[in-house]
């Protein structure tokens, strides 16, 4: 996982509440094989309307989503997390997300920050002033800067710190890597392997 | 010693290993890299990590993302199972989703490293049968799979429980996974069970008793003299449905059956490596004076053969009694979910459960497709032929089971009685292989599972043990095997 420190990006109004899982990546999308490749599915349903913001050229290249309350709500898919990622957003911005999507989010590098209503309305307008403007995310200030306007947002210590030294899950493991070998020193030698028997 | 300080209140065990622990906390404990401190999990060593086709591709997606290789490939084996055709398997697979998912997993474990055994293949068939007849599955170690059903491993005393994709990478970069620890319920069944009552009566028994979430969170330790007296089969098909009362993982404590079970696998230790295990294997069943979480006692005597009338595994009861009535439960959601699982399986409140006709028999799964199942199948449809109109499938666990079995002459009595003998793999346990119900069509099945579609869409599945599946597929309404000797003695 990259480190997350700054990003500026194209800043992207999602003018929704209570956006799940299933709006974010419809479900027949989860037969994939693979773990990226996923930016076609993301928002698919939505997209089908000409109307939907990221048909809109304004936010081509888009990567700094700004939803209503309760984004992320729904089924555990991380699919949905990689939808986002894969099509480029890097940070999304919301009142509300639903806990299993957020913990998803940090795992896989995405920012979620949580902002107020009013100030989800503030970066709306600002949006909708000038349509492709782009917004800044300090990670290491916790403040978000668009259109002249600092807001602070809200992520918990422990993913904040995850996000800015560009540990997942398996990178945070990896960092007591020697005691992990230390333990496998300490492993019986007839636990089994699995081996082919004839070549032990 | 004169004088002794009053005993403090509610005091907490002193963490020294000599503190009595119960089966679960012994493997645990031996398995920790890392004991979490603050509210942070532990970190867990896994000992041997089982891969099939559907959960295992965003992983390897991720590891070559990342850059990083299977740390233990020697730890780690796949088979394909949830994909595969269950005939003609010399033929491509026609469905393009499962051949890609299967095609996925070839090419990644030729890339990784990763002992497979693929369609075609001795060692092919579930995962969770592959494991213990390999010898693979041992007592006191911990043993994962992108599969809930992994808690089958937990038959041997060995800590298994299925995982997520995300895991799935984790253990295959690290061999280690982050957990909290799980709480311990005992679940006691003492006597002896009555003839033509099975494992798979005991588990059922187990889930309408405790609920489908009456194990969240626990581990179930599943003792007493009943549980003592059963084969590792049976065992197997016990801990194989621990998730189905909502416990991630079951187990048994190892004894003189675990060791004559495991004596002679290829994978079991050989030699001064056997005596070393056996003497450590025979430390783990739970200290006498260790505490549980929780307790469940079941009197094994009063057991009768169990079918389940609804759709989750809870809703079920004994055969010998009536679909029933929603309208007499108290509990509102209760009350709910029976009226929706009635109408979804078209069934009337008060019907005697033997005269509920079926279409179809399935006899597999990693539940109870074993070679011992076959056999108690094949005891009773010896000599004789299934009824009228029914469609009956037999499908071993592996491809050894299926050579096993026709070793035994298995295979012979199947298909004289008039089954299909198919080839190993997950069949009709699951609607994602061609062996799945027509809508409407209404199963006796020794798997797992009777959600809404779980056996194809529309389909109506009656969880049961082998024993009343070869009774129900020679009446052809659900059936145990005291009907069929009645009728015998006519
Ligand atoms: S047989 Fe059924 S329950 Fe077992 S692994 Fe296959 S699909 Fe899952």
């Amino acid at each position: 996982m990259e480190p997350f420190t700054t990003h500026t990006g194209v800043a992207v109004p999602l003018t929704r509440s209570a956006v799940d899982t299933d709006q974010i990546i419809p479900a027949v999308y989860l037969k994939r094989v693979t773990k990226t490749g996923f930016d076609d599915a993301l928002f698919a349903h939505l997209r089908q309307q000409p109307d939907f913001v990221l048909n809109d050229p304004a936010f081509a290249g888009g990567s700094i989503l700004f939803a209503g309350p309760d984004f992320g709500t729904g089924s555990s898919r991380e699919h949905a997390v990689w939808a986002l990622r894969d099509y480029g957003f890097k940070a999304v911005f919301s009142p509300r997300f639903g806990d299993i999507f957020r913990g998803n989010s940090g795992k896989q590098g995405l920012l979620t920050g949580v902002i107020t209503e009013e100030q989800v309305e503030t970066c709306w307008a600002a949006i909708e002033a000038q349509p492709g403007i782009t917004a800044t995310v300090d990670l290491t200030t916790t403040t978000l800067t668009i259109s002249g306007t600092s807001i602070p947002f809200e992520i918990d210590a422990y993913t904040r710190w995850r996000l800015l030294e560009g540990l997942d899950d398996i990178g945070l493991t990896l960092r007591d890597e020697p005691r992990i070998t230390a333990f496998e020193a300490g492993r019986e030698a007839w636990r089994p392997t699995t081996l082919p028997v004839g070549d032990r | 010693m004169t004088e002794t300080a009053p005993a403090p209140q509610n005091q907490q065990p002193a963490p020294d290993a000599r503190r009595p622990k119960t089966l679960a906390e012994k493997v645990w404990d031996a398995h920790l890299v890392q004991q979490g401190e603050d509210g942070a999990p532990d970190l867990l060593y896994i000992d041997l990590h089982l891969v099939h086709e559907v959960t295992s591709p965003q992983a390897y997606d991720g590891l070559r993302a990342e850059g990083r290789p299977v740390r233990r490939p020697d730890l780690t084996i796949a088979t394909e199972d949830h994909n595969t055709p269950t005939v003609d398997i010399d033929k491509p697979i026609a469905d393009l989703t499962s051949r890609t998912q299967i095609e996925t997993l070839r090419r990644n474990a030729k890339e990784f490293g990763i002992r497979l055994h693929s369609l075609g293949d001795v060692e092919q068939g579930i995962v969770h049968i592959v494991g213990p007849q390999l010898g693979l599955t041992q007592p006191g170690i911990t043993v994962v799979c992108g599969d809930s059903h992994t808690s089958t491993h937990g038959a041997f005393g060995a800590i298994a429980f299925g995982i997520g994709t995300s895991e799935v990478e984790h253990v295959l970069a690290t061999q280690t996974l982050p957990l909290q620890p799980f709480k311990t319920m005992a679940i006691t069944v003492e006597g002896t069970l009555k003839p033509g009552v099975t494992a798979k009566d005991v588990i059922l028994a187990v889930i309408a008793k405790i609920g489908t979430n009456g194990g969240q969170g626990y581990v179930l330790e599943y003792r007493g003299s009943a549980i003592r007296a059963l084969s590792m089969e049976g065992r197997m098909t016990i801990c194989n449905m621990s998730i189905e009362a909502g416990a991630r993982a079951g187990m048994v404590a190892p004894d003189e059956t675990t060791f004559a079970y495991l004596q002679g696998r290829p994978h079991a230790p050989k030699g001064e490596d056997w005596d070393a295990a056996v003497a450590y294997w025979r430390t783990l069943p739970t200290d006498d004076d260790a505490v549980f979480d929780a307790e469940v006692f079941l009197g094994a005597d009063e057991l009768e053969p169990f079918v389940t009338w609804g759709t989750n595994p809870g809703q079920g009861t004994t055969l010998s009694g009536i679909v029933p009535d929603p309208a007499t439960m108290t509990d509102p959601q209760q009350r709910e979910s029976a009226e929706r699982a009635l109408q979804y399986m078209d069934l009337t409140p008060g019907t005697p459960l033997k005269e509920i006709k079926v279409d179809a028999v399935f006899m597999g799964s990693c539940t109870n497709s074993r070679v011992e199942d076959l056999r108690q199948f094949a005891a009773i449809v010896k000599g004789r032929t299934k009824a009228e109109g029914v469609r009956v499938m037999v499908v071993p666990g592996s491809a050894r089971v299926r050579l096993e079995a026709e070793a035994e002459g298995l295979d012979k009595i199947f298909t004289d009685f008039g089954a299909e003998w198919r080839f190993a793999g997950c069949s009709m346990c699951l609607g994602m292989n061609p062996d799945q119900l027509a809508p409407g069509e209404r199963c006796a099945s020794t798997s797992n599972r009777n959600f809404e579609g779980r056996q194809g869409k529309g389909g109506r599945t009656h969880l049961v043990s082998p024993v009343v599946a070869a009774a129900t597929a020679i009446r052809g309404t659900l059936s145990s095997p005291s009907d069929i000797e009645a009728e015998v003695l006519v």
